[in-house]
């Protein structure tokens, strides 16, 4: 027997270590903001307070995302006994200032302070995203303070598995990653499975253009993901799981394997946990950059090192998954749910949100806001409180025409049903998904079939090429958009279009040529006019499809 | 085995346990279009062609990758299907070079057979803007990529079969290609046993005998399928043993 690590212990060292210092100083070190220079902030915080000699007092955090990235740098300062003060657009100087003023002097610096009651903030309920912008990722001390891994082991240690699955099943929690396939069912259908090889998988092959939910709690809160898998693993008997990333998230990958080995040295992965017989490994496998991968079955032949294509379904993996073992997939976000949903218990999760769609989503706010950056908000919220309160509404005076929501397989959704819940249900009647997170709002300088033309030049882009509606009907679809959108189409060319639109979604083999018309489909059906609006007589057609096909071949 | 019966376009059909609508449909009499399925190799479901509606089903399935079940109700050839497959041959003409006149496999061609079925008369989709180049570099065959319509039975056959595992695909959607081995030409390709199993199992004329010209294609896509059997008979009567 090892010894179990006593997270009690850790726990208290942690806390008396942390409240030793004065003040603590929270930088926001995560992607959006060191690509905004707030690596130059850090330092030049670091090297005033040295200058004052004051160091030794000062704790120094680069914490995860604080989520408003759109004003980034973001730097919080907390005091002992003293309330949080946020301050956004830190740059070097202002984070002198701020060292000097308020660190050591105590004065907040009132223009670069971004009140926290801000209703960017007030309007969100963070489960998901609870550690961001407090621990240092890369530190599972700080992740243990926090409560961190105590669900694993009252898990292990008070409970069956299958009360594990029950309780996941009971809190009503669905899959993020799109789909919103309820996450208990999927836990119970692997732990029915008879294998002493089975497999739990993280998805974070999160390919949606302008979301970045997964990346951030993979790279700002690893531990919380790993221990969401080793949670799914005692759950359903699985001894082995696989954290698949893609390789455009290079610090997501560090992350985690940095965690995998702190797990590891404090006995919270591999062999005997906390003193049971529960045995739990995780790996990590790369994505080779190609976003058909995040398809699960795509997804198991590329961890298999085989070329990333779908295959067909039944089977389903958790008959026949990986190496013919049953296996089971869960998005990141999904997982990350759940030592949270253990520790506060189900009834508190199912709480929060709708009747169907229970706790919260995290999205990616881009687009046209004056606020944008990552937010978790309790399913349920209408787009326009996400658009109008936390995103402070569109800016320049233009109006909010629409949001497109689930990415390349979703839809846009206009300001007509802003007021719409978001839920599952709610955006799948409304022709959109949730998708995993990507929300993006457009104004009304925004050209809609551009819009489509974008997503189906992504699909296109991505399709596998393995079966024939979605290699060759993306490809026509999007030549088709791009003469809508070229002034070359006829009335001829929209039926053509919404022809190609059903084929390709009914026939396609997997996820991603099913959804792909998604875009163009709502488009069409909201904003039919500005199709429409740029149909031409045949003649005009044919004159420009002349003129575009001798400057091509010039 | 436990036999099951299902309707099919109205007939019913007496199918053993584990068949596929496909085999079952044929056995009655009832062709269902299809191109990258083969007897003798595995079922990969890719080329959409043989999709069926199966009462109580969201969306049509692939015939060939459907397992029969008791008291199925197929219909393989409602208006809408025949619509969506108008719309993927369509499409597969489109996609790459098919000029019969002066193709090896005019005459022996299955697209061109399905076309003839389902009643393609017209292309109204964009033709490729770039020519492929051919690989010769095989002693006795020849790869024409712009005829292909990687439906890779000839994936299957050289890995299932043959056990080369010479051919792949590489690239995506519209790029995506046949390669030998790890993408040299197809003659460089040590794997390659120039068995022909590949040749022999082509639908179209991608991947043809060097030497013969338009319409000369020998048709002999039995072979791999009755190989298979064959082993199969073989290995049941070494279990009896």
């Amino acid at each position: 027997m090892t010894n179990a690590v006593d997270l009690f212990d850790l726990t208290q060292k942690e806390r008396e270590a942390q409240a030793a210092y004065r003040t603590t100083v929270l930088c926001c070190g995560s992607t959006a903001c060191l690509s905004g220079g707030a690596q130059a902030t850090q330092d030049a915080i670091a090297s005033a307070l040295e200058e004052r000699g004051v160091q030794q007092d000062v704790r120094m955090v680069a914490t995860g995302c604080m989520g408003l990235c759109s004003r980034g740098p973001l730097v919080k300062i907390r005091t002992r006994g003293g309330e949080d003060v946020l301050y956004a657009d830190v740059d070097e100087a202002a984070g002198r200032t701020i060292a000097e003023d308020h660190v050591v002097g105590g004065e907040v610096v009132a223009d670069k302070q971004l009140s926290l009651t801000h209703p960017f903030f007030a309007r969100q309920e963070r489960v998901v995203l609870e550690n961001m912008g407090e621990i240092d990722p890369n530190r599972i001390e700080e992740y243990i303070a926090r409560g961190g891994y105590t669900a694993l082991r009252d898990a292990i240690t008070t409970m069956t598995p299958a009360g594990v699955v029950e309780v996941v099943q009971r809190s009503g929690l669905r899959g993020r990653g799109g789909g919103g396939y309820p996450a208990g069912t999927k836990w119970g259908l692997l732990a029915k499975a008879v294998s002493d090889q089975k497999t739990v998988i993280a998805n974070g092959d999160e390919g949606d253009p302008g979301a970045y939910m997964d990346r951030t709690i993979m790279e700002d809160d690893p531990h919380r993901v790993l221990e969401g898998l080793a949670l799914a693993a005692y759950a359903t008997g699985a001894k082995q799981g696989y954290i698949y990333v893609r390789a455009e998230y290079p610090v997501a990958v560090r992350r985690l394997e940095q965690a995998i080995r702190q797990a590891k040295r404090h006995k919270l992965l591999g062999k005997n946990l906390f003193n049971s017989e529960f045995e739990f490994n995780v790996e990590i496998r790369i994505g080779a950059g190609a976003f058909v991968c995040g398809e699960e079955t795509a997804l198991m032949a590329s961890i298999m090192g085989q070329r990333g294509t779908p295959v067909l379904r039944p089977p389903y993996p958790t008959e026949r998954g990986l190496w013919g073992h049953p296996s089971m997939i869960n998005n990141v976000e999904t997982l990350a749910n759940v030592p949270t949903i253990m520790r506060r218990g189900a009834d508190w999760f199912a709480g929060i949100g709708t009747r169907t769609s229970r706790g919260t989503k995290v999205f990616a706010l881009a687009g046209k806001l004056r606020n944008t950056g990552l937010i978790e908000v309790p399913m349920g919220i209408t787009l326009r409180e996400i658009v109008e309160e936390i995103g402070g509404g569109v800016p320049d005076g233009k109006a909010f025409k629409a949001a497109q929501t689930g990415g390349p397989s979703g839809g846009c959704i206009p300001v007509e049903h802003a007021d719409t819940s978001m839920d599952y249900d709610s955006l799948l009647a409304l022709g959109s998904i949730m998708g995993s997170g990507g929300l993006i709002v457009m104004d009304d300088d925004v050209a809609m079939p551009e819009v489509a033309r974008y997503f189906m030049r992504f699909c296109m882009d991505e399709s596998c090429g393995k079966c024939l509606p979605c290699r060759a009907g993306t490809f026509e679809m999007h030549q088709l958009l791009d003469a809508i959108c070229e002034g070359r189409a006829t009335a001829a060319t929209l039926a053509r279009l919404e022809i190609l639109c059903d084929v390709v979604r009914t026939d396609s083999l997997c996820g991603l040529g099913q959804t792909a018309p998604n875009p163009v489909l709502s488009t069409l059906h909201y904003f039919r006019d500005e199709y429409e609006a740029r149909v031409v007589p045949p003649k005009v057609a044919a004159e420009a499809t002349v003129a575009a096909t001798s400057e091509r071949s010039a | 085995m436990a036999g099951v019966t299902l309707m099919i376009d109205g007939v019913e059909v007496e199918a053993p346990a584990g068949e596929s609508i496909m085999q079952a449909a044929r056995r009655a009499g009832i062709n269902v279009p299809g191109l990258c399925q083969l007897d003798g190799v595995s079922v990969v479901g890719a080329c959409r062609l043989c999709m069926v509606e199966v009462a109580g089903t969201p969306r049509p399935r692939p015939a060939c990758a459907t397992t029969v079940a008791d008291a199925m109700d197929v219909h393989t050839d409602t208006k809408e299907l025949r619509e969506h497959r108008r719309v993927l041959l369509q499409m597969l003409f489109a996609e790459g070079q098919h000029i019969c006149a002066v193709c090896v496999a005019n005459g022996a061609c299955e697209l061109q057979t399905l076309a003839a079925e389902v009643g393609v008369d017209h292309v109204h989709f964009t033709p490729p803007a770039a020519r492929l180049s051919m690989d010769l570099s095989h002693e006795r065959f020849g790869y024409d990529p712009s005829r292909c319509v990687l439906c890779t039975r000839c994936v299957r056959a050289c890995a299932e079969v043959e056990g080369a595992y010479t051919w792949g695909v590489a690239g995506r959607g519209r790029e995506a290609h046949l390669v030998a081995d790890l993408g040299q030409p197809w003659g460089e390709a040590t794997s390659c046993t120039s068995c022909g199993k590949c040749v022999s199992v082509c639908p179209v004329g991608a991947l043809f005998e060097k030497g013969t010209s338009v319409g000369e294609r020998r048709v002999e896509r039995a072979l791999v399928s009755s190989l298979t059997a064959r082993r199969q008979r073989e290995s049941a009567r070494e279990v009896l043993k």
